[in-house]
């Protein structure tokens, strides 16, 4: 049964329209797990005899033990944005006579072989390797170990129950804040030593192997919880709502300001406003906006003044990069009616960057206060609001043109839960290392205040050429209209 | 109105549409029957632009399909629920598509008003979703939203599939009178014989991507089309 199930997974993954693109990502992703990897061994590698050098009178596993709680909620984090539930498409399965116990076992058994749950391996083993060598209790490092890889995979479980909720609620990355920033405010302010508690309880386990059966006890718990909530969605009709949501129609109507590109304008904003994983790209609004007190606040970025530009880009283009690499695929579920509507395909693109350029002068004047840290900051901000609608924009809408993986709004794939995962991150890259390497380059040539304006002048650049440029992409488009029309009439 | 030449089309060598002359005069109801993978889909898809012919080319008021765009604003259809926007109330889709077409609020609100037999009481005034109606009143809409800003072509993919019997009588007396009473040229395709033999002026049948039957509706057809699937 499940070389049955392989070999469909297989199949759905090699006959997709955007098959191309997909191992392209593949390969791309394929380079960033080999980076983590070597990080990891290297780490591993060190961790002892760093450890025994630095604090010569403790033991290195005590030590390990001690941050355990930082990198569980760490962990969490990452995995909430990075990984998701293997996606299966369970409804033609349903009616034919495979177990649905088969089908969660498989499924949840699936994401315990996930790549997230190796690489902290990488850095266990060669540790624990080296343990051994320098004369540790082979029982105890063997229990430690085991109880480390128990621990990842209760992080593992534990991630799509967070997950499965947020799915339900419209607040998306919320509660997974909430969670770990709880956790971690609990345990900083002394009111809950999470971190204590963690920490003997592996030094419990370590001292006394028998105290495994905790966590594995943990990890049985979710996984029947996994399960137990999985089958709950394997009924046809929990991908119907129990209830209709009644709907408050609203009609727009300032939206008549903008001339010609009104109709597509409302259209985009319920596009935005009436589907969860659109939605989902409003509260990343928020995110991005916070983004930049991650490090100003540090007195060791504000000597990077290079990196500026960096959170400058992202934090007011960050409804550009969400929103903007999924176009045309946002309106893939009703592209043959555009395209058989009497509309301009000109006044339909426009429509797109019209949002995200307002998107990023919103972000940039919400993000004024910044000011705070130093008039660089918001100089460098401005001079990335500018890149960001006179490039960037386009360069994305350019980027659409080769887009060929429908989304589904209106249905969602069983196990779904957010629709994307570590693949959405991917396009931000070139739109964000461009900008910063462009910016760096002159920041050491000629110094700040220069990087700045050219940064500027090529967003200004680009709005001048902004016809011209929308004329050439509006052509390509057409020019990939077929292959758009058929590949978004495919389901995969 | 729509005059097809030498058009056909090829999937990897395969011909699934072959069709060397098609004249469909304007104001005709025109009913194109087939079994599955005769080409009926296809030649409206071709017709309306989706896809791209291999040979030979449609005119629609001497416009030529695929080179230019002109042909959109008199031409309209409903092919599948893809022509739906799920997140939107059926008002909101009316008055989208209303906007496309040059027709304000108003003009919409009257045009559809005349359904409100058709729908039944169950699509105005509902505040749910498109995504969230059954198949069958989303058929209702799509096929509304086609009528939307007078059309001169209406293009309708299996308008009966899915639909109660009162709902198809309904459609069939809103098809008639389209083209009989406005002069519209409607489309139809259908796997139903009882009801395009009601509905089309003419009748043409498909196989394998070739017309092998090109009927003037009468008494003898509906007969005639059963004797030609039986065998």
């Amino acid at each position: 049964m499940i070389t049955q199930f392989l070999k469909l997974e297989w199949k759905s993954f090699i006959r997709s329209a955007s098959f191309g693109k997909s191992i392209g990502i593949k390969i791309f992703m394929g380079l960033f797990a080999l980076y983590f990897i070597v990080m990891f061994l290297g780490a591993g590698l060190v961790l002892y005899p760093g450890l025994k050098k630095e604090f010569p009178n403790q033991e290195p596993v005590y030590i390990l033990n001690s941050v355990l709680f930082y990198w569980i909620l760490i962990d969490l984090v990452f995995r909430f944005f990075f990984q998701k539930l293997p996606v299966m498409v369970v409804k033609p399965l349903l009616t034919l006579p495979v177990k649905r116990n088969k089908i969660v076992n498989y499924v949840l058994g699936k994401s315990a072989l996930s790549f997230f749950n190796f690489l902290p391996l990488f850095a266990i083993v060669p540790f624990s390797v080296t343990l051994l060598v320098k004369g540790y209790a082979v029982v105890s490092v063997i229990s430690w170990v085991l109880a480390i890889v128990l621990v990842v995979l209760i992080i593992n479980f534990l991630n799509f129950i967070i997950e499965s909720f947020s799915a339900e609620t419209d607040f998306s990355f919320l509660p997974v804040i909430l969670i770990t920033g709880g956790l971690y405010a609990l345990n900083h302010f002394n009111i809950v030593s999470f971190n204590t508690i963690i920490g003997s309880g592996f030094n419990a386990i370590y001292n006394n192997p028998i105290y495994v059966i905790v966590p594995l006890l943990i990890l049985m718990g979710l996984y029947f919880y996994n399960a137990k909530l999985l089958k709950k969605k394997l009924f046809l009709d929990s991908g119907l709502k129990e209830k209709v949501k009644e709907v408050n129609a609203s009609n727009l109507e300032w939206t008549k300001n903008f001339g010609d590109i009104a109709p597509f304008l409302k259209l985009d904003l319920k596009l935005i406003w009436r589907n969860k994983r659109t939605k989902s790209s409003v509260w990343m609004l928020v995110m991005g906006l916070l983004y930049g007190l991650v490090f100003y606040p540090n007195p060791k970025y504000q000597e990077m003044e290079w990196f500026f530009v960096f959170i400058g880009v992202f934090s007011t283009g960050i409804f550009l990069i969400n929103f903007g690499q999924f176009i045309p695929a946002w309106d893939s579920g009703y592209y043959k009616l555009l395209m058989t509507q009497n509309i301009k395909y000109e006044e339909y693109l426009k429509s797109k960057f019209t949002l995200m350029a307002i998107s990023v002068c919103i972000l940039f004047v919400l993000g004024i206060p910044y000011l705070f840290f130093g008039w660089k900051i918001l100089f460098a901000h401005f001079a990335a609001a500018i890149y960001n609608v006179g490039v960037n924009t386009h360069v994305i809408m350019y980027g659409g043109s080769f887009n060929r993986k429908k989304i589904n709004l209106s249905q969602k794939a069983a196990f779904n839960y957010q629709g994307t995962g570590a693949v959405q991150w991917l396009i931000g890259i070139p739109l964000l290392i461009f900008p910063l390497g462009l910016f760096g380059l002159f920041y050491y040539l000629t110094g700040f205040e220069i990087a700045c304006v050219i940064l500027a002048v090529l967003g200004i650049i680009g709005i001048v050429l902004h016809q011209k440029l929308m004329k050439i992409i509006t052509n390509k488009y057409l020019q990939s209209k077929y292959k758009m029309i058929d590949a978004f009439n495919q389901d995969n | 109105m729509i005059s097809t030449s030498n058009l056909s089309k090829k999937y990897a060598g395969n011909q699934v549409l072959n069709i060397d002359v098609l004249d469909i005069p304007k104001g005709q109801s025109f009913g194109l029957v087939g079994n599955n993978g005769a080409g009926k889909t296809t030649y409206f898809s071709l017709l309306l632009d989706l896809i791209k012919p291999t040979t030979g080319y449609i005119k629609t008021n001497e416009i030529t399909v695929g080179e230019s765009e002109d042909w959109k604003p008199f031409t309209s259809a409903f092919i599948d629920e893809s022509f739906l926007i799920g997140y939107l109330t059926p008002e909101e889709y009316f008055y989208f598509i209303g906007e496309l077409r040059g027709q304000n609020k108003a003009d919409v609100d009257t045009l559809v008003e005349q359904f409100s037999d058709f729908f039944h009481g169950e699509i105005l005034g509902q505040k749910k979703y498109l995504r969230d109606l059954s198949k069958g009143n989303q058929k209702k809409v799509g096929i509304v939203a086609a009528l939307i800003g007078n059309p001169e072509v209406v293009i309708l993919d299996e308008p009966f599939a899915n639909l109660d019997p009162t709902t198809q009588i309904r459609l069939k007396s809103i098809i008639k009178n389209l083209a009989e009473k406005q002069g519209v040229t409607v489309l139809v395709s259908s796997h139903d014989l009882l009801h395009v033999t009601d509905v089309c002026e003419r009748i043409v049948v498909l196989e394998k991507g070739e017309i092998v039957k090109d009927l003037q509706t009468s008494e003898a057809t509906l007969k005639e089309l059963e004797a030609h699937f039986s065998n």
